[in-house]
């Protein structure tokens, strides 16, 4: 768990379409900001931007390699969302298919009762 | 059975709705009962719900614990608002990670559809940006962080 992590910024930081394409890319691998914005139609200090909100949000990590700076995924920060989403998403529909047996096994209003 | 729909509504609210071969009444039971609820209100497999408060009456306190075997757990609080006996309840809740996320106010409707039920929760998020930053977490769409952990990341 990256101590870091700001799920609120984390979740902004998904917000926006580019991020969450440069997020997918580096699920892929390591990148450098060149590397980033070549699929984009945007220069490379707004790609830098939108890496800053990344890095800010827990979710991306630099490290130095003579003079570049690649990327990469913040594992403990993708896995901190991800305990998130489970419990939205997968909550919810696992939770209904729970509710189905639950609903099953209540006593059932004789047909001429209901409304 | 019936798939999960979800849905945006104008620039706040997200939508869902689920049908239940279950007549209304049962099924608002199920959301109110907390012996009901903690058979089902459970998210993935492995969680339990060792704490649940619902006082099913306006102003009456909702609080959800949950916990798993690692020891994770997390909890959302919440009151509620109106509750209209078996076909609306409005109620808001906020999840505590541990810090709280913005009050969502959720309306659940249950309207009788054939012998079973159409419930049809709608959610009012605060503005734009927290919806936006649920829906970034892929209730609408796919789950989009957990596409990238599938993509190779783990």
């Amino acid at each position: 768990m990256n101590d870091n992590l700001n799920l609120d910024a984390a979740f902004s930081a998904l917000a926006d379409p580019t991020r969450r394409a440069i997020l997918a890319r580096l699920a892929k691998g390591e990148a450098t900001v060149m590397e980033l914005a070549a699929p984009f139609e945007m220069t490379q200090p707004a790609i830098s931007q939108h890496l800053k909100v990344l890095e800010e949000a827990g979710l991306v990590v630099r490290r130095v390699q003579g003079t570049k700076r690649p990327r990469r995924l913040a594992k403990g920060g993708i896995e901190a969302m991800d305990q998130w989403l489970a419990m939205l998403r997968k909550a919810l529909e696992r939770s209904y298919d729970r509710l189905d047996g639950v609903l099953a096994s209540m006593e059932k209003p004789k047909r001429g009762e209901e409304r | 059975m019936s798939k999960l729909m979800l849905k945006t509504e104008g620039d706040t609210h997200l939508v869902v709705t689920r049908r239940f071969a279950a007549p209304p009444e049962a099924v608002y039971r199920a959301h109110t009962d907390p012996k009901l609820l903690q058979k089902w209100l459970l998210g993935p497999d492995g969680w339990t719900m060792p704490v649940c408060i619902n006082e099913a009456r306006p102003g009456g306190k909702i609080r959800y614990e949950w916990t798993n075997r690692k020891g994770d757990g997390f909890h959302v609080t919440g009151e509620y608002l109106e509750l209209e006996p078996y076909s609306r309840i409005v109620h808001v809740e906020r999840m505590h990670l541990p810090d709280p996320t913005p009050d969502n106010r959720v309306e659940t409707r249950f309207d009788a559809d054939g012998t079973g039920t159409l419930m049809t929760i709608r959610m009012t998020l605060p503005d734009a940006q927290t919806r936006a930053a649920m829906l970034a977490t892929g209730m609408e769409r796919g789950m989009e962080a957990s596409y990238v952990r599938l993509e190779g990341l783990i």
